[in-house]
């Protein structure tokens, strides 16, 4: 565990030297807890806006707010926009990280003496996995976390309190959250193995936003709700796919294809 | 303290390495010489662990290759070709890393101890991506050096220094040879591995040549002997000629060339039977083929490409 450990504190020394790296870990989560939080407050300020939206939520959505008030209503499908951006975060920060520093490695030729070392490939990418993986799912955590306190300091209604704590949020946050954190180091190792720069392999690896992109779209359109079963759905599906993304990353992650192959 | 047994190392449809047998003796430094491509660095990286052979095997440190790659990896310290440093991280934080990765107990002490004795101590909280290229070839010595392997493999350890740089880190590997360690080099510079090397193995995918260097020079060439006389007539040429031992006679300006194979025992004769001629000797020597000679000599008839100077 040692080694993992030294690993982790390794890559952070590195990685959040580079303000590329630090700005998107600092950054999205902010704008992840600012954005709804606003809305918040706009809403707060202008009861009128309250009536105006009221009116656009979606059928299915209405059907969610069976407790609440129509200003809670109208307060909580708002904040459910931006629940996707909650997911978008442990997947974009892990990306960012593992490809610099994955990609830092293979420019810096670093990785042969590292794997001269008596590291296992366990260790390694474990190592690698959990300092991309830790900062992204915290601080995905943190500005949850922030959302929740802001949304109570702006006295939303307690229906509103409610329903961010309630099994939708807290498995988005913190199931899917992880999983998709997962998915984003091994899309990014994946893809690293081929890529001889980090901002070419970073922006590769995000095309995993695409379908997170897609759902986002959908609910706006009114096309689809995301719900609790579909979180749940969306949870069991990345089981899956990390599962296989994982075994790939893997296998590309062995020392003799990271010394022979890796160009 | 190495024992190559039919090692083979092929990707896809190339052969790097085939069929490589050779016994390294405990403190032995031994230098692979070979054109770009003979598979000297695949041997290394085999031997350290780091690729798997296709066939046959190594003991090395008193590990068996595959069996506990772990264990055989904390006796042995690699120099890869490249530096391979983090240059955003101190000289002290790249080692440190390292000292924790090969598991070393003190590891602060271990640190200090090798900065120091490399010459960085003054410089350990410097971000190593402002070092020269000999300050990081140095510590990534030192890095080899963490653990106190038994065993080091050491890949072009002087290549792209300036003379002052290599002839320091030339300096501290004749010290880690006077310190018993076992040193496996592979090697641009042929006056180099003559220098520093026990015994040279001359590789171009295959061992050509497998001796010392003043074997090499030897099997290859013959010990050559120049007369230097006052005056060189046809008679004296015959008359070395007529010796049984000798192997072969060449007349250059007023000097006789003679290839010999034991000239301390056999040059009295040769000097004794041209005083009888009427020959004026004015010095005798023995003439000194470079390694780069034999180099050539052996990649020539291999049919392989050599880099005149400069052999990886």
């Amino acid at each position: 565990m040692n080694r993992v450990y030294q690993i982790v504190l390794k890559e952070w020394a590195e990685v959040f030297k580079n303000r590329f790296v630090l700005f998107t870990v600092a950054f999205l989560p902010i704008l992840a807890a600012a954005l709804p939080l606003g809305i918040l407050y706009a809403i707060n300020s202008s009861p009128d806006f309250v009536t105006d939206i009221g009116e656009d939520i979606p059928a299915g959505f209405a059907a969610l707010c069976n407790n609440l008030t129509g200003e809670e209503c109208a307060q909580y499908f708002l904040i459910s926009q931006f629940i996707l951006l909650f997911m978008l975060l442990p997947l974009a920060i892990p990306i960012t990280i593992a490809s610099y520093s994955i990609i830092g490695e293979k420019t810096t030729r670093t990785l042969e003496p590292l794997l001269a070392t008596p590291i296992t490939t366990a260790e390694l990418l474990g190592g690698k996995a959990a300092a991309a993986v830790i900062p992204g799912v915290t601080a995905t955590w943190i500005a949850y976390l922030a959302l929740v306190i802001g949304a109570a300091l702006m006295d939303v209604g307690p229906g509103v309190m409610d329903r961010l704590l309630d099994p939708f949020w807290l498995t988005a946050v913190f199931v899917v959250g992880p999983l998709l954190a997962l998915t984003g180091v091994s899309v990014a190792v994946i893809v690293s193995s081929r890529a001889t720069d980090p901002r070419t392999a970073e922006q590769t690896s995000m095309l995993v936003f695409l379908p997170i992109m897609a759902v986002f779209f959908a609910q706006l359109a009114g096309l689809i709700l995301i719900d609790a079963r579909l979180v749940l759905l969306i949870a069991l599906g990345l089981i899956a796919v990390d599962a296989v993304l994982l075994a790939v990353a893997v296998q590309l992650f062995q020392r003799e294809n990271i010394l022979t192959r890796w160009k | 303290m190495i024992r190559i047994e039919g090692l083979t190392k092929q990707f896809d449809d190339i052969t790097a390495v085939e069929a490589l047998e050779l016994e390294i003796r405990p403190g032995e430094v031994f230098g692979f010489l070979g054109p770009n491509g003979a598979g000297k660095t695949t041997t290394l990286r085999m031997l350290g662990a780091l690729i798997k052979p296709t066939s046959g095997t190594a003991q090395v440190a008193g590990y068996r290759l595959g069996e506990d790659d772990h264990a055989l990896r904390r006796n042995v310290g690699i120099l890869t070709e490249a530096p391979g440093l983090y240059d955003r991280l101190s000289a002290a934080r790249n080692l440190s890393f390292f000292a924790h990765m090969y598991g070393v107990d003190d590891v602060d002490g271990r640190v200090e101890r090798y900065l120091k004795l490399l010459g960085l101590w003054e410089r350990r909280s410097e971000s190593v991506g402002t070092f020269s290229r000999g300050m990081r070839q140095k510590l990534a010595i030192a890095r080899a050096m963490l653990h106190e392997p038994t065993v080091l493999l050491l890949d072009e350890p002087t290549t792209g220094l300036d003379p002052e740089a290599a002839r320091l880190v030339r300096e501290f590997i004749e010290g880690l040879r006077d310190e018993g360690r076992t040193i496996v080099l592979n090697t641009h510079n042929l006056d180099e591995a003559d220098r520093l090397c026990d015994r040279i193995g001359v590789l171009n995918t295959r061992l050509l040549a497998l001796d010392t260097p003043a074997a090499l020079r030897r099997e290859v060439f013959g010990r050559k002997v120049v007369f230097h006389l006052a005056d060189l007539r046809p008679e004296f040429e015959a008359t070395v000629a007529n010796f049984p031992f000798v192997d072969a006679v060449e007349s250059i300006d007023a000097k006789l060339v003679v290839t010999l194979d034991d000239p301390e025992n056999q040059n009295p004769a040769i000097i004794a039977a041209l005083v009888s001629a009427g020959a004026q000797l004015q010095f005798v020597g023995e003439i000194r083929q470079s390694l780069e000679e034999v180099y050539l000599h052996l990649m020539s008839k291999e049919g392989a490409e050599p880099e005149r100077g400069d052999a990886p």
